[in-house]
């Protein structure tokens, strides 16, 4: 099996189950503890991508140019990653964020939407750094939809399409098809980012690699949106047990979650009842806090909001339509339907 | 009762969708061409079997014709900078439907009439259509410091276009809610969603107020009204749900905030009813040029 790039999105994942709240203090300890253990990129941003802060999403409470500026001067070896979602971000962001010293950029959307990415995908080639497509939502789309995507960022330029399970909703069986299929098709790498709505981000990330995966994602403590994700320290330790050695030091990274991402956490990440039936209706992690919002505001239980979420389809960005049907549902239940 | 030829430049969706609507409706205007580029189009095709006059010339026959003295350019941004010259020399009226933004923004219930004298009007976007209207609904009675509009739209209702500059969509439309809506800043964010069957287009927009005694009573009477004004020429233009007051924090401090939750659904003249995004601005650039129809015809009677 190939030893995977790791890339740790503590600072841009996380920055969702923190309410957008990371400072610069906390970005040059937590980046300081990953590239000393050796982690080869962090993704530091919005967690909702560049210029994500907005009223729809939750306000940065410190810009992120500011701590991607930290970043890059803290990281002595690692690469600093920026995500971009088009439409959130705009080439203007992206230009800037290189100027401040990105090299590698996240290009996201719904995975049956790779078009949109062409112009910002170009644009990084142009700017000399890397691209990476991310098809966020992969459970909602077979392989062979997957596969026409991923092949369309392949062509603009990509040097990676990666597998996002944004809600968790994914089981083994489902990563292996998924990531087998773009390694077939695609002469780039392929990637696989884990939720653990089920309890699976591991193991999902596990069957990834089996599958074939070039590049895997972790958060520190599984600081990151919902149910969080696969931890950054706990895939080190289980790439040691299957001797993949990635060079990366399991005790820094232990230490950093311990004495630095922890203090951060407001509660622990666990899986409770509004992530289990988040990633159970396939609705996008990022949705949790605003629901918890919506839910205590109508005096309606997460999980009803989750369910119809789950069946309207909604996608990634789509955080005003949890006001909607917490409105449709309260309405409901004082009509006594 | 006479009326004024026009032209419909580009005999893409949109081109097809306007020249039903104008059709449809009996006013000012008469079409007196549809104008492609290809001959075997499907747009060209129903203009023919409308009774209408097509040509796959491009601009060419629009040009030569000193009778159609208003044209709607439904074609691309980059088409639009080069026609806009040339139906300025012939002395024509232009409608662009691009996001050219070669003259000013035009949002029908709110700057209808300012811009009566232009020579080239821009019809901004279809969210921009779609979310000025209630950003200036709110602005027109508290200052708005802040406007933000998500619009959702159905995948299959996304041309190639759009798709592949993103960029130039979200900065119009972020434009017009600032120069058209009155926020003092603002963003627009388009989320393209591909579920099936496919969703009807449905826009938030939040308003972020500064001040701290506003009428929310006075607000929402404001947004009914602008609602009725709008679905007078977009009849499937609706709220959902009664606007709300919600906090946020925010980079100004914490905020009331207004959210005002919208649906569009079309017509249904050549686009399927989700297509709420193109059908606005079909509609909207038809109300347009009923309104310069009826001043031209105004202004030759004089």
């Amino acid at each position: 099996m190939k030893i995977p790039r790791l890339t740790d999105t503590t600072l841009r994942d996380g920055s969702h189950a923190i309410s957008y709240s990371f400072t610069e203090d906390q970005v040059r300890d937590i980046v300081r503890g990953l590239d000393e253990a050796g982690v080869p990129v962090i993704e530091v941003s919005h967690g909702a991508g560049l210029n994500g802060s907005t009223i729809q999403q939750g306000f940065s409470k410190t810009p992120e140019f500011d701590l991607i500026k930290v970043a890059v001067e803290t990281a002595k070896q690692a690469k600093i990653a920026s995500l971009f979602v088009p439409g959130i971000g705009t080439s203007e962001e992206l230009k800037e964020a290189v100027k401040i010293g990105i090299k590698a950029v996240r290009v996201a959307v719904h995975c049956t939407e790779a078009d949109v990415t062409e112009q910002y995908i170009r644009l990084a080639k142009e700017l000399g750094i890397e691209a990476v497509g991310f098809l966020m939502m992969s459970h909602t789309q077979p392989a062979e939809v997957l596969v026409r995507q991923a092949e369309l960022m392949e062509s603009y330029g990509a040097d990676c399409v990666y597998v996002v399970d944004s809600a968790g909703a994914l089981v083994p069986q489902g990563v292996r098809d998924r990531v087998s299929a773009l390694k077939d098709a695609l002469s780039i790498e392929v990637g696989f980012h884990a939720h653990n709505n089920l309890g699976l981000a591991i193991g999902n990330t596990v069957a990834a690699l089996e599958a074939g995966a070039d590049q895997i994602d972790g958060t520190v403590r599984a600081l990151g949106a919902g149910a969080g994700n696969a931890p950054t320290e706990v895939i080190v330790a289980t790439l040691n047990k299957m001797e993949l050695d990635t060079g990366i030091n399991l005790t820094g990274l232990m230490d950093l979650s311990e004495e630095v991402v922890a203090p951060i956490m407001p509660v622990p990440i666990v899986i409770d009842r509004d992530n289990l039936s988040s990633g159970y209706a396939g609705v996008y992690n990022s949705f949790l806090m605003h629901v918890r919002h919506a839910a205590e505001k109508f005096d309606l239980n997460p999980t009803e909001i989750m369910e119809e979420l789950g069946k309207r389809q909604a996608i990634a960005g789509q955080e005003d339509w949890i006001l909607d049907v917490a409105l449709e549902l309260a309405e409901k239940k004082k009509l006594g339907v | 009762m006479s009326k004024v030829k026009v032209a419909i430049l580009g005999s893409g969706n949109i081109g097809t969708d306007l020249m039903y609507k104008i059709l449809k409706n009996d006013g000012a205007m008469e079409v007196s061409l549809v104008a492609g580029i290809d001959p075997e189009s499907e747009g060209l095709r129903r203009a023919r079997e409308a009774g209408i006059g097509s040509s796959h010339e491009g601009i060419n026959d629009i040009l030569a014709d000193p009778e159609i003295k208003i044209v709607f350019d439904a074609t691309s941004a980059k088409a639009h900078i080069q026609a806009a010259e040339q139906l300025r020399a012939a002395g024509k009226m232009a409608i662009d439907l691009t996001p050219a933004a070669v003259g000013p923004y035009l949002v029908p219930p709110v700057n209808l009439n300012e811009h009566i004298e232009a020579r080239n009007v821009n019809m901004v976007s279809c969210a921009g259509q779609a979310t000025t209207p209630l950003v200036h609904a709110v602005s027109r009675v508290v200052p708005v410091h802040y406007a933000e509009m998500i619009a959702t739209v159905a995948s299959k209702a996304i041309g190639p276009g759009t798709r592949q500059n993103v960029d130039e969509f979200t900065r119009t439309t972020a434009n017009s809610l600032v120069k058209v809506g009155g926020a003092k800043t603002a963003r627009a964010i388009p989320v393209f969603n591909p579920a099936e069957p496919p969703i009807t287009m449905t826009n938030t927009v939040y308003a972020a107020i500064k001040e701290k005694d506003f009428d929310t009573d006075e607000i929402k009477k404001s947004i009914y009204g602008m609602i009725e004004d709008v679905s007078e020429y977009v009849p499937g233009y609706r709220l959902k749900g009664e606007p709300i007051i919600d906090y946020r924090d925010t980079p100004w401090g914490r905020l009331p905030v207004v959210v005002m939750m919208n649906e569009v659904e079309g017509a249904g003249d050549f686009f399927p009813k989700y297509a709420g995004n193109l059908d606005i601005m079909t509609a909207s650039a038809r109300k347009v040029g009923e309104l310069y129809a009826s001043h031209f015809l105004a202004n030759m009677k004089v």
